[in-house]
Protein backbone atom coordinates (compact mmCIF):
# COMPACT_ATOMS: atom_id res chain seq x y z
CA UNK A 1 0.00 0.00 0.00
CA UNK A 2 1.10 3.53 -0.71
CA UNK A 3 0.44 6.73 1.18
CA UNK A 4 -2.00 8.25 -1.30
CA UNK A 5 -5.09 6.00 -0.77
CA UNK A 6 -5.07 6.80 2.93
CA UNK A 7 -4.80 10.53 2.28
CA UNK A 8 -7.64 10.26 -0.24
CA UNK A 9 -9.79 8.46 2.33
CA UNK A 10 -9.02 11.25 4.81
CA UNK A 11 -10.03 13.89 2.26
CA UNK A 12 -13.34 12.16 1.52
CA UNK A 13 -14.19 11.74 5.20
CA UNK A 14 -13.23 15.38 5.82
CA UNK A 15 -15.48 16.47 2.95
CA UNK A 16 -18.46 14.54 4.31
CA UNK A 17 -17.91 16.09 7.74
CA UNK A 18 -17.45 19.59 6.30
CA UNK A 19 -20.68 19.33 4.33
CA UNK A 20 -22.56 18.20 7.45
CA UNK A 21 -21.07 20.91 9.65
CA UNK A 22 -22.06 23.60 7.12
CA UNK A 23 -25.59 22.47 6.24
CA UNK A 24 -27.13 20.52 9.12
CA UNK A 25 -29.51 22.31 11.46
CA UNK A 26 -29.43 19.98 14.45
CA UNK A 27 -26.64 21.03 16.81
CA UNK A 28 -25.80 17.43 17.68
CA UNK A 29 -25.39 16.51 14.01
CA UNK A 30 -23.02 19.46 13.64
CA UNK A 31 -20.95 18.14 16.58
CA UNK A 32 -20.96 14.66 14.98
CA UNK A 33 -19.69 16.18 11.72
CA UNK A 34 -16.85 17.92 13.56
CA UNK A 35 -15.89 14.60 15.13
CA UNK A 36 -15.76 13.03 11.66
CA UNK A 37 -13.45 15.80 10.46
CA UNK A 38 -11.16 15.21 13.45
CA UNK A 39 -11.13 11.51 12.60
CA UNK A 40 -10.05 12.34 9.06
CA UNK A 41 -7.11 14.30 10.43
CA UNK A 42 -6.22 11.35 12.66
CA UNK A 43 -6.13 9.07 9.61
CA UNK A 44 -3.66 11.49 8.01
CA UNK A 45 -1.45 11.58 11.12
CA UNK A 46 -1.31 7.80 11.41
CA UNK A 47 -0.68 7.38 7.67
CA UNK A 48 2.21 9.86 7.70
CA UNK A 49 3.61 8.14 10.80
CA UNK A 50 3.57 4.80 8.96
CA UNK A 51 4.85 5.94 5.56
CA UNK A 52 7.49 8.46 6.66
CA UNK A 53 11.04 8.13 5.37
CA UNK A 54 12.08 7.14 8.87
CA UNK A 55 8.89 5.71 10.43
CA UNK A 56 8.36 6.77 14.02
CA UNK A 57 5.62 6.96 16.61
CA UNK A 58 5.27 10.76 16.64
CA UNK A 59 2.17 10.69 14.44
CA UNK A 60 0.55 8.13 16.70
CA UNK A 61 1.27 10.27 19.77
CA UNK A 62 -0.23 13.31 18.03
CA UNK A 63 -3.31 11.24 17.14
CA UNK A 64 -3.65 10.27 20.79
CA UNK A 65 -3.47 13.93 21.83
CA UNK A 66 -6.04 14.70 19.15
CA UNK A 67 -8.40 12.02 20.50
CA UNK A 68 -8.04 13.35 24.05
CA UNK A 69 -8.77 16.94 22.99
CA UNK A 70 -11.73 15.75 20.87
CA UNK A 71 -13.19 13.93 23.86
CA UNK A 72 -12.87 17.07 26.01
CA UNK A 73 -14.40 19.14 23.19
CA UNK A 74 -17.42 16.89 22.78
CA UNK A 75 -18.05 16.83 26.54
CA UNK A 76 -18.03 20.63 26.78
CA UNK A 77 -20.02 20.96 23.54
CA UNK A 78 -22.77 18.66 24.74
CA UNK A 79 -22.86 20.46 28.11
CA UNK A 80 -23.37 23.77 26.28
CA UNK A 81 -26.03 22.07 24.15
CA UNK A 82 -27.91 20.84 27.23
CA UNK A 83 -27.76 24.27 28.86
CA UNK A 84 -28.99 25.85 25.61
CA UNK A 85 -31.79 23.33 25.28
CA UNK A 86 -32.90 24.08 28.84
CA UNK A 87 -32.92 27.81 28.04
CA UNK A 88 -34.63 27.81 24.62
CA UNK A 89 -36.23 24.34 24.39
CA UNK A 90 -34.64 23.81 20.98
CA UNK A 91 -31.59 22.14 19.45
CA UNK A 92 -31.64 24.10 16.20
CA UNK A 93 -28.57 25.98 15.01
CA UNK A 94 -30.70 28.93 13.89
CA UNK A 95 -31.99 29.46 17.43
CA UNK A 96 -28.46 29.99 18.77
CA UNK A 97 -28.64 33.76 18.42
CA UNK A 98 -28.83 34.91 22.04
CA UNK A 99 -25.43 36.56 21.85
CA UNK A 100 -25.95 37.79 18.30
CA UNK A 101 -26.08 41.53 18.14
CA UNK B 1 -4.39 -5.54 -10.49
CA UNK B 2 -7.22 -3.06 -10.04
CA UNK B 3 -6.46 0.59 -10.87
CA UNK B 4 -2.78 -0.23 -10.80
CA UNK B 5 -2.95 -1.49 -7.21
CA UNK B 6 -1.99 -5.12 -6.58
CA UNK B 7 -4.60 -7.26 -4.85
CA UNK B 8 -3.29 -8.33 -1.49
CA UNK B 9 -5.00 -8.89 1.84
CA UNK B 10 -3.97 -5.40 2.87
CA UNK B 11 -5.60 -3.67 -0.10
CA UNK B 12 -8.77 -5.75 0.19
CA UNK B 13 -9.01 -4.80 3.87
CA UNK B 14 -8.37 -1.16 2.98
CA UNK B 15 -11.12 -1.10 0.37
CA UNK B 16 -13.63 -2.85 2.63
CA UNK B 17 -12.88 -0.45 5.50
CA UNK B 18 -13.08 2.55 3.14
CA UNK B 19 -16.43 1.31 1.90
CA UNK B 20 -17.65 0.98 5.51
CA UNK B 21 -16.39 4.47 6.42
CA UNK B 22 -17.75 6.27 3.36
CA UNK B 23 -21.12 4.52 3.31
CA UNK B 24 -21.59 5.13 7.05
CA UNK B 25 -20.56 8.75 6.56
CA UNK B 26 -23.09 9.23 3.78
CA UNK B 27 -25.70 7.56 5.97
CA UNK B 28 -24.88 9.98 8.80
CA UNK B 29 -25.58 12.85 6.40
CA UNK B 30 -28.68 11.40 4.73
CA UNK B 31 -30.69 9.61 7.41
CA UNK B 32 -33.54 11.70 8.77
CA UNK B 33 -34.01 10.13 12.19
CA UNK B 34 -31.26 11.45 14.42
CA UNK B 35 -31.01 8.23 16.41
CA UNK B 36 -30.15 6.30 13.24
CA UNK B 37 -27.56 8.99 12.56
CA UNK B 38 -25.85 8.28 15.86
CA UNK B 39 -25.79 4.55 15.11
CA UNK B 40 -24.28 5.13 11.65
CA UNK B 41 -21.64 7.26 13.37
CA UNK B 42 -20.50 4.10 15.19
CA UNK B 43 -19.80 2.55 11.79
CA UNK B 44 -17.55 5.46 10.82
CA UNK B 45 -15.57 5.23 14.05
CA UNK B 46 -15.15 1.44 13.86
CA UNK B 47 -13.97 1.71 10.26
CA UNK B 48 -11.41 4.37 11.19
CA UNK B 49 -10.20 2.12 14.03
CA UNK B 50 -9.72 -0.66 11.47
CA UNK B 51 -7.68 1.70 9.28
CA UNK B 52 -5.46 2.53 12.27
CA UNK B 53 -4.84 -1.15 12.99
CA UNK B 54 -4.14 -1.72 9.30
CA UNK B 55 -1.47 1.00 9.49
CA UNK B 56 0.30 -0.71 12.38
CA UNK B 57 -1.06 1.64 15.06
CA UNK B 58 -2.89 -1.01 17.05
CA UNK B 59 -2.83 0.92 20.34
CA UNK B 60 -4.38 3.99 18.73
CA UNK B 61 -6.95 1.74 17.06
CA UNK B 62 -8.02 0.25 20.37
CA UNK B 63 -8.12 3.72 21.94
CA UNK B 64 -10.28 4.84 19.00
CA UNK B 65 -12.75 2.00 19.65
CA UNK B 66 -12.81 2.72 23.40
CA UNK B 67 -13.19 6.50 23.23
CA UNK B 68 -14.99 7.17 19.94
CA UNK B 69 -17.08 4.05 19.28
CA UNK B 70 -17.70 3.58 22.99
CA UNK B 71 -17.81 6.83 24.90
CA UNK B 72 -18.51 9.55 22.33
CA UNK B 73 -21.24 7.63 20.46
CA UNK B 74 -23.00 6.85 23.74
CA UNK B 75 -22.64 10.49 24.81
CA UNK B 76 -24.21 11.59 21.51
CA UNK B 77 -27.10 9.14 21.99
CA UNK B 78 -27.65 10.49 25.52
CA UNK B 79 -27.68 14.08 24.26
CA UNK B 80 -30.09 13.13 21.46
CA UNK B 81 -32.45 11.47 23.90
CA UNK B 82 -32.34 14.47 26.22
CA UNK B 83 -32.99 17.05 23.50
CA UNK B 84 -35.50 15.45 21.15
CA UNK B 85 -39.09 16.51 21.53
CA UNK B 86 -40.49 13.29 20.09
CA UNK B 87 -40.57 14.34 16.46
CA UNK B 88 -37.82 14.85 13.91
CA UNK B 89 -39.94 16.98 11.62
CA UNK B 90 -38.41 20.27 12.67
CA UNK B 91 -35.43 19.86 10.39
CA UNK B 92 -36.39 20.32 6.74
CA UNK B 93 -34.44 18.68 3.97
CA UNK B 94 -31.68 20.18 1.89
CA UNK B 95 -32.48 23.41 0.12
CA UNK B 96 -30.79 25.56 -2.47
CA UNK B 97 -28.05 26.73 -0.12
CA UNK B 98 -26.99 23.21 0.81
CA UNK B 99 -26.71 22.41 -2.90
CA UNK B 100 -24.21 25.21 -3.34
CA UNK B 101 -22.43 24.08 -0.18
CA UNK B 102 -22.20 20.61 -1.70
CA UNK B 103 -20.68 22.10 -4.84
CA UNK B 104 -18.13 24.07 -2.83
CA UNK B 105 -17.16 21.11 -0.66
CA UNK B 106 -16.88 18.86 -3.73
CA UNK B 107 -14.62 21.40 -5.44
CA UNK B 108 -12.47 21.64 -2.31
CA UNK B 109 -12.14 17.85 -2.06
CA UNK B 110 -11.36 17.57 -5.76
CA UNK B 111 -8.62 20.16 -5.35
CA UNK B 112 -7.12 18.27 -2.40
CA UNK B 113 -7.27 14.94 -4.26
CA UNK B 114 -5.64 16.56 -7.28
CA UNK B 115 -2.82 17.92 -5.10
CA UNK B 116 -2.35 14.54 -3.37
CA UNK B 117 -2.12 12.86 -6.77
CA UNK B 118 0.26 15.45 -8.16
CA UNK B 119 2.71 15.54 -5.26
CA UNK B 120 5.65 13.16 -5.28
CA UNK B 121 5.69 11.89 -1.71
CA UNK B 122 9.00 10.76 -0.25
CA UNK B 123 9.01 7.02 0.29
CA UNK B 124 11.05 4.92 2.66
CA UNK B 125 14.05 3.59 0.79
CA UNK B 126 14.55 0.48 2.88
CA UNK B 127 11.93 -2.24 2.67
CA UNK B 128 12.01 -3.09 6.35
CA UNK B 129 9.05 -3.38 8.67
CA UNK B 130 8.27 0.24 9.59
CA UNK B 131 7.68 -0.56 13.25
CA UNK B 132 10.26 -3.06 14.51
CA UNK B 133 9.11 -2.72 18.10
CA UNK B 134 5.54 -3.11 19.31
CA UNK B 135 3.83 0.22 18.74
CA UNK B 136 2.89 0.57 22.40
CA UNK B 137 6.61 0.54 23.36
CA UNK B 138 7.38 3.29 20.87
CA UNK B 139 4.38 5.35 22.01
CA UNK B 140 5.35 4.97 25.65
CA UNK B 141 8.95 5.98 24.99
CA UNK B 142 8.06 9.08 23.04
CA UNK B 143 5.13 10.00 25.32
CA UNK B 144 7.13 9.84 28.53
CA UNK B 145 10.47 11.10 27.18
CA UNK B 146 9.86 13.58 24.39
CA UNK B 147 6.30 14.69 25.04
CA UNK B 148 6.10 14.64 28.83
CA UNK B 149 5.03 18.28 29.19
CA UNK B 150 2.25 18.12 26.52
CA UNK B 151 1.05 14.88 28.14
CA UNK B 152 0.69 16.62 31.50
CA UNK B 153 -1.01 19.58 29.80
CA UNK B 154 -3.55 17.19 28.26
CA UNK B 155 -4.40 15.85 31.71
CA UNK B 156 -4.86 19.45 32.85
CA UNK B 157 -7.18 20.16 29.90
CA UNK B 158 -9.20 17.02 30.60
CA UNK B 159 -9.66 18.04 34.23
CA UNK B 160 -10.67 21.57 33.22
CA UNK B 161 -13.11 20.21 30.62
CA UNK B 162 -14.64 17.84 33.18
CA UNK B 163 -15.21 20.62 35.70
CA UNK B 164 -16.39 23.01 33.00
CA UNK B 165 -18.87 20.52 31.54
CA UNK B 166 -20.37 19.85 34.97
CA UNK B 167 -20.64 23.58 35.73
CA UNK B 168 -22.21 24.44 32.36
CA UNK B 169 -24.70 21.56 32.30
CA UNK B 170 -25.75 22.04 35.93
CA UNK B 171 -29.26 23.30 36.48
CA UNK B 172 -29.35 26.91 37.68
CA UNK B 173 -30.58 27.25 41.24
Amino acid sequence: MALQPFLALGVILFGIGLYGALTKRNLIIVLISIEMMLNASNINLIAFSHFAVTPNANGQVFALFNIAIAAAEVAVGLAILLAFFRLRNSADVRDVNTMKW
Amino acid sequence: MILGIPITGETVAFFLLSLLIISSGVMVMSLTKVMHTALALGGVFLGVAGIFILLGADFVGVVQILIYAGAITILMVFALMLTQKGDDTGYPGPGKRSFFTLLGVAAFCALLLFVIRGTSWPVATTKVDPFPQPSIVMIAQSLFHTYTVPFELVTLILTAALVGAVVIARKEE
